[in-house]
């Protein structure tokens, strides 16, 4: 277990419930990690699990090749279910109360503040913040250690469209600095875009791991034209009756997307008019919602 | 550890709660203890509460005057303290927070006990200083001398009151960390302090003789028997000489020592969530 976050067979049990069942998780040095799945499928309570906050029932967790826990959270920094502050002190001063637990020197904190653009309100108290403020202390707090490891966990959560982008931007921004970050996130778009690989869980079983391509699986290449079945009889001549499906009036080729020309060619060579010809890529809605067993609202 | 503590007493010396229980146990003290005492003195109207009239409210009486609230009425203030500062970090969700910086729990809990213990001990100067201030304004006033205790009775008076307000204290830490909040917490800590406790006290220990001894191993009576032989007026809620001062100074110690460890157990053991 060499990588920055690695677990296996980790289970969380709460009497008869069973909220993590054996979950191997391998997050890669330098990656940004995607972890997706419905509300209440577990990411929260196996994210707390791989910070030490709670003690799994069964299985194992390595964060930075040392199990979780006192002392071994040199490395890693956190922002957990939503930003917890103090309301009474400013957001500079929760800074500084959350330094002194670790010696980070007084500098740190003005340069996080600079990083997650909250310096100009610094001094205000924590109870006035905005949502998004509030949000950006957070991972100001996460940020505060230098940390080679960060993990945030829906950290767009009630943010506006405009603060969503900022905290996206910052979030590509740390991955880039060569960090490696661990993100829950209800956005399957914020995830397709930031993300290097991603996880998805359901019911507490993490039931895909992979790179967004791989999970999306091959593209394919649509084809619109008239007369159908006449284009169809073509292709499938062409290209073998295995990888032709008529699908929402249309073509489905499985083909990679080089091969369009050709068999625009050979259609229009054949006296069919092409409508619409292109790339097709599986919505990863769709696939994650095939994974998770069709539950729309994603959390 | 000195960066927790740091932390913690930031925590408490910023947070304006705790300036506000201050506050309201300076005002009860100065109230009870010497402005109704002296008003009724001065105007003739002396009752049970003034038993011993000009003379309790002087210099050589500070001792029994400052920590004579500690076994009810300022003991539930500084319980609900011990609630604020531990149950806070539920109800704002800053377990999380800290931990996730690396402090071990029982680092975080063991920083949080002594900065209480540390503004115990500014609580107990304020007490000693504004009784101070009262007694020597009413001694002025009535052209009595300038009598103090002895550097050693205000220690062990200091010691005794200081114990016996981290003792609620540290129930008040225990039962936040027990019930994971604030609200239940106050709740139940007010109900064992200024309800149970009487009831005990003034209902059942009267009728049944089980729970007249068993009133010598609580919390409550031991420290009323301790302030009662610093000489606090047996006349203040709670004050009573059950027992002696020695066994009071060490039952009072135990618990101070059975919630500070039942509490560090209880949150080591325990998911934070």
């Amino acid at each position: 277990m060499k990588e920055p976050v690695a677990t296996k067979g980790l289970t969380k049990r709460y009497g008869d419930l069973v909220a993590v069942d054996g979950v191997d998780l391998t997050v890669r040095s330098g990656e940004v990690y995607g972890f997706l799945g419905p509300n209440g499928a577990g990411k929260t309570t196996t994210l707390r699990m791989i910070l030490g906050l709670i003690r799994p029932t069964a299985g194992a967790v390595r964060v930075l090749g040392r199990p979780p826990g006192p002392g071994q959270l040199a490395g890693v920094g956190a922002l957990i279910e939503g930003p917890g502050f103090y309301p009474y002190l400013s957001g500079r001063d929760n800074l500084r109360v959350l330094a002194r637990y670790t010696g980070v020197p007084v500098a740190r904190i003005e340069a996080v503040l600079e990083m997650v653009d909250l310096a100009d309100r610094a001094s205000d108290r924590y109870r006035a913040y905005s949502l998004g403020m509030k949000q950006r202390l957070g991972v100001a707090a996460a940020l505060l250690k230098d940390p080679q490891l960060l993990v945030l966990d829906e950290p767009t959560n009630g943010l506006d469209p405009a603060g969503m982008a900022e905290m996206r931007t910052l979030i590509r921004r740390l991955g880039a600095a060569g960090r490696t970050v661990l993100l829950s996130s209800h956005l399957l778009g914020e995830v397709e875009h930031i993300c290097d690989r991603v996880g998805v869980i359901s019911h507490g079983r993490l039931v895909a791991e992979s790179t967004v391509a791989e999970l999306r699986g091959d593209s394919t290449v649509r084809v619109v034209a008239d007369p159908l079945d006449k284009a169809a009889e073509l292709v499938r001549t062409l290209l073998g009756a295995e990888r032709v499906r008529v699908h929402d009036g249309g073509l489905e080729l499985a083909v990679s997307a080089d091969r369009a020309a050709w068999i625009n060619g050979e259609l229009v060579d054949g006296g069919i008019a092409v409508s619409e010809l292109r790339r097709h890529e599986r919505d990863l809605e769709a696939v994650f919602l095939e994974l998770t067993g069709g539950v729309r609202n994603v959390g | 550890m000195w960066g927790s503590f740091q932390a913690e007493l930031t925590k408490v010396v910023k947070r304006p709660a705790s300036w506000l229980l201050l506050a309201l146990a300076l005002s009860l003290m100065l109230i009870f203890a010497y402005l109704v005492r002296y008003a009724s003195y001065a105007g003739g109207t002396g009752g049970v509460n003034t038993a011993g009239g000009l003379a309790v409210m002087l210099p050589d009486r500070l001792v029994g005057n400052s920590i004579g609230g500690l076994p009810v009425f300022l003991g539930a203030l500084v319980l609900i303290h011990g609630v604020l500062v531990a149950g806070g970090e539920y109800g704002w969700g800053t377990w999380k927070t800290v931990l996730v910086q690396g402090p071990s729990r029982l680092t975080v809990y063991g920083a949080k006990l002594l900065a209480l213990a540390v503004a115990n001990v500014a609580l107990m100067l304020a007490m000693f200083g504004v009784g101070a201030v009262a007694s020597a304004t009413i001694a002025a006033a009535e052209n009595q001398p300038l009598a103090w205790p002895s550097i050693g009775d205000l220690a062990i008076g200091f010691g005794a009151g200081w114990l016996i307000a981290s003792m609620w204290t540290g129930l008040g830490v225990l039962l936040a960390v027990l019930l994971r909040g604030v609200a239940l917490p106050i709740g139940l800590g007010l109900v064992w302090m200024l309800a149970v406790q009487n009831l005990l006290a003034s209902i059942a220990a009267p009728l049944l003789d089980v729970v007249a001894t068993a009133q010598k191993g609580l919390p409550g009576p031991n420290a009323g028997s301790l302030t009662a032989a610093l000489g606090s007026a047996t006349t203040t809620p709670g004050v009573e000489r059950i027992v002696g001062s020695g066994q009071a100074a060490i039952v009072v110690a135990v618990y101070l020592v059975a919630f500070a460890a039942l509490g560090g157990v209880l949150l080591r053991r325990r998911d934070v969530v």
